[in-house]
C-alpha cells in the first residue's frame, strides 16, 4: 500500500465523519428550482457540503475557495475551509470540532451551517403560500415572509393579486429569540407590521451595513398587549462580516448585505408587509382564497352599511374591544353617530384591498385598503387599516380602525 | 551496492538521456519508489562537471557551511557557479545558504530557478515550500509541495509539510472564522527544510520555518548527510517485496520483532526517551550520519517537547533476514499535540544477545 493510498483512504474516513457532523442526510441536494438558480455564496456553500458528504473533498475545498474570493469575510465558509484543510490529516468530528476557541462561536457558526443547509434541504414549496398572504393589494408588489426558528425570510411578488415566491434569503433574529414582549429582551416581534422607513447608508453607522428598513413595531396589536421597545429593523450586516449568526440581533431582522440590496428594491416604505413568524404556516392557494372569502363579504357589508347612514348596522360591524388606539367602542359609537345625523348621504369607495392573516392567530386579519369616502358636507382619501378578529360566534368585528 | 554502483557508474560514462529514463523507469519498480528517478536525475546533473573535483568543493563548501562560515561557503559556491552556472547542486547549496543567511528573497530566486529547471526533482520544491511558509504564503508552499509530492507520491518530507501547511491553513482558517486574535495563534509551523538535494526525505531537519535563519547552521548540519550527493545505500535499492507466506510462519523471531517494535512504539508515546533509545543498537545508522550523541540529543528534543505523543502501529509485516537479521515494516501513526502524521516506516533489526535492536530506520517501505 503506498503513502498516498492510505491518505486517500484516511481522507476518506474523515470526510465521512465530518459529513455526518453536517446534517447532511443521505438525500442529497434537493432539485434546483428556476428562482433558486440564483447562485449566492451559501448555494456554492452548500454543494460544498454536498460534496464533502460525496467524499468530493478537493471539489468542496475548490468550491470554498470560491465562495471566499466573492464573499471573504464569510465566517461559516472559513471555518468549512479550516475542517477540510485538517480533514486531510486527522478526523474532524464536527464542524469546526477543531477549531479551538470559544465554544459559543463554533455553536453560532454551527447553528448558522445548519440553518443554510435546511433551507436548501427543504426547499420552498411552490404549490404553498404563506398562510398569512391572504390577498396582496393592488400598488403593493411585494410581501416580506420572516421565519424566526429556519431564520430565513421569504420574499412573495404580488401577480394579480397572487403571491408568488421570488426568493428566500438567510437571516439572523433576536439573540433571545421571538415574540419580543418588552424594550430590552433582546426578542424579534412576532406579527404583522410594515416597512415605515428607508435609511439610507449613509445615514447609518457600519453596523447595519448596506441601509435599513424600520418596522411599525409595536403595531396596535402590540400596544394593545403592553408589548414596549423601538427600533426592530430590517437591516444589513457590519463589513467585518458577511453574515451574523441566527440568533445575534437585538430583536432586528438582519440581512447580508448583498441580500438587503436585493430585498431593498422590493420594498416600498409604507406599503409593504413583513409578517415575521417563529414558525411560518403554509396553505394552498385554495385555502388562501376560501379564507379571503371568508372575510371578503364582511368588508363589503361594512362600507355598505356606513353609505346607508343605518348607524347601529354601520356600528354593529365593530367588537367589544374595538379600540381606535384613542377611542373604545363607546366613544367611538357616540362620535359616528354625531357625524352621520348631519349627512344627507354617504359614498364609500373600498380600493386596493390587503388582507393579512396575523401570525400564530387564525382569528385576526389586517386589512388594509384605499377608502374614497365622500358625503354631503364632507369628503376625503386615505388609506386605511383595519384589525378584524373572528368572535367566538364565527363573526367577523373590526377590533381597530385607523389611518394606515 | 554492487548493483548500485554500476548503476552510478554506468551513468557517469555517458549514457544518452533517452536511455537513461528508459533505465530508470525500469529500475523504479524495484527500487525504492521514490528514490529511483531521483537517483537518476542526481547522477545526470554529475555528468557536466569531473566527479572527483567535484567532490572535493562540495565537500569543501558543506563542511564551511556547517562550521557556520556562511560568507566564505558562499563565496566558494559563487567561484564555483561562475563557470558552471547550471550546477544543479551548487545553486541548491546556494539556496540553503542564503536561507541561513536569511535573504529569504534571494534564497526563493534560487530554489525557484532550481525547480523549474529541473521539475523532477521534489527538495527544490519542498524547500521553496518552506520559504513560501516562512513568509507566511501557505497557498504558493501549499502548492510547492503538491508538486514535490506528484512528482514523487512517497516522498514524506513533503507529506510532512503538507501536513503542517494544511493544519496551519485551516488555523486561518479558523481564525478568520471565528476573528480570533492574531495574536493567541502564536504556534510557530514546524517545517522540514531539505539540507541535501539527493535525499530520500528522511534526513530533512526539522527547523522552525520562521527562524531558519536565526539559527546557526552547525549545529542543524549535524543531522545532515554527509556527502552532498549521497550514493543510495544497498537497504534503499533492496526490494522490500515479502512474500506473505514466508511472513505468515508465526515462528518465535516473528513475535519477539513485532514484541520489539510495539514496545519501541510504547515508550515514544510514554516519552519514556530513556527505554526508546535503548531499542537502537549501539552500530544504529544514524540519520545522515550524524554522531550518535547528536542523534540522540534530537530524540530528546524532538520527543520531550510535545505534550503528549500517541504512536500506534499497524500492518506489520517481518521478513527474517538470517538468524540475527530481520526486517519490519508497518504503517505508523503519529499524533501529538501539533501533529498527525502516517507513514510507512521499515526497521531494520539486529539481534543483540537475546534481544532485537533497531540499526536502522527508514520512512517508507
Amino acid at each position: 500500500m503506498t503513502r498516498d493510498k492510505i491518505s486517500t483512504e484516511q481522507r476518506h474516513l474523515n470526510v465521512v465523519i465530518l459529513a455526518g457532523a453536517l446534517f447532511i442526510t443521505s438525500m442529497g441536494a434537493a432539485a434546483a428550482s428556476p428562482e433558486m438558480a440564483i447562485a449566492g455564496p451559501e448555494s456554492r456553500l452548500v454543494k460544498s457540503l454536498h460534496e464533502i458528504s460525496d467524499h468530493q473533498i478537493d471539489s468542496a475545498l475548490k468550491g470554498i475557495d470560491h465562495v471566499l474570493k466573492t464573499n471573504p469575510n464569510f465566517r461559516l465558509a472559513h471555518l468549512v475551509r479550516g475542517d477540510l484543510l485538517l480533514a486531510r490529516s486527522r478526523p474532524i468530528s464536527d464542524i469546526g470540532g477543531a477549531a479551538g476557541g470559544a465554544p459559543e462561536r463554533i455553536a453560532d457558526l454551527r447553528a448558522e451551517a445548519r440553518v443554510r443547509l435546511q433551507s436548501h434541504q427543504e426547499p420552498v414549496s411552490r404549490d404553498m403560500v404563506p398562510k398569512y398572504l391572504l390577498q396582496m393589494p393592488r400598488d403593493q408588489q411585494y410581501a416580506v415572509v420572516a421565519d424566526t426558528d429556519k431564520s430565513r425570510l421569504y420574499i412573495y411578488q404580488n401577480i394579480q393579486g397572487k403571491a408568488h415566491y421570488l426568493a428566500d434569503y438567510y437571516v439572523s433574529s433576536g439573540k433571545n429569540g421571538s415574540q419580543k414582549l418588552k424594550e430590552g429582551d433582546q426578542k424579534t416581534p412576532v406579527g404583522v407590521y410594515f416597512i415605515t422607513a428607508n435609511l439610507p447608508r449613509a445615514k447609518l453607522t457600519d453596523f447595519y451595513g448596506s441601509g435599513a428598513f424600520p418596522i411599525n413595531y409595536p403595531n396596535e396589536w402590540d400596544k394593545r398587549h403592553g408589548r414596549s421597545g423601538f427600533g426592530i429593523w430590517l437591516h444589513g450586516t457590519p463589513s467585518d462580516t458577511y453574515s451574523r449568526p441566527p440568533r445575534a440581533s437585538d430583536g432586528c431582522v438582519v440581512l447580508a448585505n448583498q441580500d438587503l440590496d436585493a430585498v431593498a428594491n422590493t420594498l416600498q416604505v409604507g406599503i409593504t408587509p413583513i409578517i415575521i413568524s417563529d414558525k411560518v404556516e403554509w396553505s394552498s392557494a385554495d385555502e388562501v382564497i376560501a379564507q379571503r372569502n371568508e372575510l371578503a363579504p364582511h368588508l363589503e357589508n361594512w362600507r355598505r352599511d356606513w353609505e346607508s347612514r343605518n348607524t347601529d348596522s354601520y356600528l354593529a360591524h365593530y367588537g367589544r374591544d374595538f379600540d381606535s388606539g384613542g377611542q373604545d367602542l363607546a366613544k367611538w359609537s357616540s362620535h359616528k353617530r354625531q357625524v352621520n345625523l348631519g349627512k344627507s348621504w354617504i359614498k364609500v369607495d373600498v380600493s386596493n384591498v390587503g388582507m393579512l392573516l396575523y401570525p400564530g392567530r387564525d382569528d385576526l386579519i389586517v386589512v388594509s385598503f384605499d377608502q374614497d369616502y365622500s358625503s354631503s358636507n364632507l369628503s376625503n382619501k386615505m388609506k386605511k387599516r383595519q384589525y378584524w378578529m373572528k368572535e367566538k360566534n364565527g363573526r367577523w368585528k373590526i377590533i381597530y380602525e385607523g389611518a394606515a | 551496492m554492487v548493483e548500485s554502483t554500476l548503476f552510478w557508474n554506468y551513468l557517469i560514462l555517458g549514457l544518452p538521456n533517452q536511455k537513461r529514463e528508459k533505465y530508470s523507469t525500469m529500475k523504479i519498480s524495484t527500487f525504492h519508489q521514490a528514490l529511483a528517478p531521483v537517483v537518476a536525475c542526481a547522477a545526470a546533473l554529475l555528468l557536466v562537471v569531473s566527479p572527483l573535483a567535484y567532490a572535493d568543493e562540495s565537500q569543501e563548501i558543506i563542511k564551511l557551511y556547517r562550521q557556520g562560515n556562511l560568507p566564505q561557503a558562499l563565496q566558494r559556491v559563487e567561484a564555483y557557479l561562475t563557470s558552471k552556472p547550471k550546477d544543479a547542486q551548487m545553486l541548491f547549496q546556494k539556496g540553503l545558504i542564503l536561507t541561513e543567511q536569511n535573504k529569504i528573497p534571494e534564497a526563493i530566486r534560487i530554489f525557484s530557478s532550481l525547480a523549474a529547471d529541473h521539475p523532477n526533482l521534489p527538495e527544490p520544491y519542498n524547500n521553496l515550500a518552506v520559504l513560501y511558509a516562512s513568509q507566511g504564503q501557505y497557498e504558493k508552499a501549499k502548492d510547492a509541495l503538491e508538486r514535490a509530492i506528484r512528482t514523487h507520491p512517497s516522498y514524506s518530507t513533503a507529506h510532512e509539510n503538507l501536513g503542517d501547511i494544511y493544519a496551519k491553513m485551516a488555523s486561518q482558517a479558523y481564525d478568520k472564522a471565528l476573528q480570533l486574535d492574531k495574536s493567541n495563534a502564536a504556534a510557530q509551523t514546524k517545517l522540514s527544510l531539505i539540507k541535501d538535494l539527493f535525499t530520500d526525505g528522511s534526513k530533512g531537519v526539522k527547523i522552525a520555518a520562521a527562524k531558519s535563519a536565526g539559527t546557526p547552521p552547525a549545529k542543524a548540519a549535524e543531522k545532515v548527510a554527509e556527502a552532498a550527493v549521497e550514493k543510495p545505500s544497498p537497504e534503499k535499492l533492496t526490494a522490500v517485496e515479502e512474500l506473505p507466506a514466508k511472513t505468515a510462519t508465526g515462528s518465535g523471531p516473528h513475535e519477539d520483532i513485532i514484541k520489539t517494535v510495539n514496545d519501541w512504539a510504547k515508550s515514544w508515546s510514554t516519552k519514556d526517551v530513556t527505554t526508546y533509545l535503548s531499542f537502537y543498537s549501539k552500530d544504529f545508522q544514524t540519520p545522515g550520519g550524524a554522531a550518535r550523541a547528536a542523534w540522540e540529543k534530537s530524540r530528546h528534543e524532538r520527543i520531550e517537547k510535545p505534550k503528549s505523543i500517541l504512536v500506534s502501529i499497524s500492518n506489520q509485516k517481518v521478513t527474517i533476514i538470517d538468524s540475527s537479521h530481520a526486517k519490519i515494516s508497518f504503517k505508523q501513526m503519529y499524533q501529538s499535540d501539533s501533529l498527525k502524521n502516517n507513514t510507512l516506516k521499515t526497521l531494520v533489526l539486529t539481534k543483540a544477545g537475546d534481544k532485537w535492536v533497531i540499526q536502522k530506520e527508514q520512512v517508507g517501505q
